[in-house]
């Protein structure tokens, strides 16, 4: 069997921001069932700290990439 | 979820018997996106990707250009879904991210991100261009670089010079020994972090899905052809169907993925154009 630990280290590493952006759209969904009206400025904060979280998990799938030689 | 288990499971055992055999299965991977049509095999190759954005580009033009020539009070099919993207693109992601003020000069560069995006990945699918554009990080790269010089350009103008835009950086009402750290991870993220994961959040979406159809269609075929009993074909036949599902899978990302590009460059927009912050 062939392979690359690099990969194996990427799935590690999506791990974290997996539950992160978990939690931010499950805080999303439960804010927009409880204030309907309230979607469009939950919208803006929940898509931002999704650009942030995900952040990661992206250095992450490059790195693994960089280092894979 | 099940049945994506089975043939990720007999890959590996597939691979030495066949080995032993002659013929082995070949993982698809990066190379598979390199497709250099003519003008050599360098960086000025004209390649599949740069085709497959000539000809959506030619499309969309043709599309929308036709549609608004000849509008009318009661609106064609064509009309209909024209307008509905232009509104989809104006309200919800210009008038409600940017605000009633500021969104309308935003806007051609907000439609034109969210249509061009979004054709050259549906692309991906589409049977005979079967290329999402956006998996090769060059062309998200010149759209980042558009969105970035736009809102630093706005940022710098709204906030009266270079110098106050990098004091506004930071949020007002922080203890003094907080504002250079804060400061430092502000800019990182300004001119840094953001461009970067804009360009790279497109590319790696569309590189993985693509990947992941290749492997269950590729996996599924050498499964079939060349399985050793009947469980191996059967877990080929399996991974096939299974890429089906996943082809509809990817067509609910690639629309997530225009939106999800169009929206941020529309946040990272309207943070330039706010008064405070």
């Amino acid at each position: 069997m062939q392979g690359n630990i690099a990969f194996l280290g990427y799935g590690l590493a999506a791990i974290g921001p997996g539950i992160g952006v978990g939690l931010i759209f499950a805080a999303y969904i439960n804010g927009v069932a409880r204030q309907p009206e309230a979607r469009g400025m939950l919208q803006t904060i929940a898509f931002t700290g999704m650009a942030i979280t995900e952040a990661l998990a992206i250095l992450g799938l490059v790195f693994a990439f960089v280092f894979q030689g | 979820m099940s049945l994506n288990v089975v043939p990720l499971h007999m890959l590996p055992a597939v691979v030495p018997a066949a080995e032993g055999g002659g013929e082995g299965f070949e993982t698809p991977g990066v190379a598979n996106f390199w497709w250099p049509l003519f003008g050599g095999d360098g960086a000025f190759a004209f390649t599949r990707p740069a085709l497959v954005l000539l000809i959506s580009v030619a499309l969309i033009a043709w599309f929308f250009v036709g549609a608004t020539g000849k509008l009318s009070l009661v609106p064609s099919k064509r009309q209909f879904l024209v307008e509905g993207t232009y509104n989809f693109v104006r309200n919800t992601l210009g008038r409600d991210i940017i605000g009633s003020k500021d969104f309308l000069q935003f806007l051609p560069l907000l439609f034109t991100l969210f249509t061009l995006i979004l054709v050259n990945n549906v692309f991906g699918i589409v049977p005979f261009v079967q290329y999402p554009t956006f998996s090769r990080l060059g062309f998200p790269l010149v759209l980042t670089v558009i969105v970035y010089l736009t809102y630093h350009a706005v940022g710098i103008k709204r906030k009266h010079g270079v110098l106050n835009y990098l004091k506004s950086l930071v949020p007002p009402g922080l203890p003094t020994w907080l504002k250079p750290i804060l400061f430092v991870l502000e800019f990182l993220t300004y001119f840094v972090i953001r461009p970067l994961t804009l360009a790279l959040r497109l590319m790696g979406n569309m590189l993985a899905g693509h990947l992941m159809l290749l492997v269950f269609i590729l996996g599924g075929e050498y499964l079939l052809l060349h399985g050793d009993n009947i469980g191996l074909k059967g877990a080929g036949i399996l991974s096939m169907a299974f890429s089906v599902g996943m082809t509809f899978f990817e067509l609910l990302i690639e629309f997530l993925q225009a939106f999800i590009f169009t929206l941020l460059a529309a946040l990272y927009i309207a943070d330039a154009v706010s008064e405070h912050h």
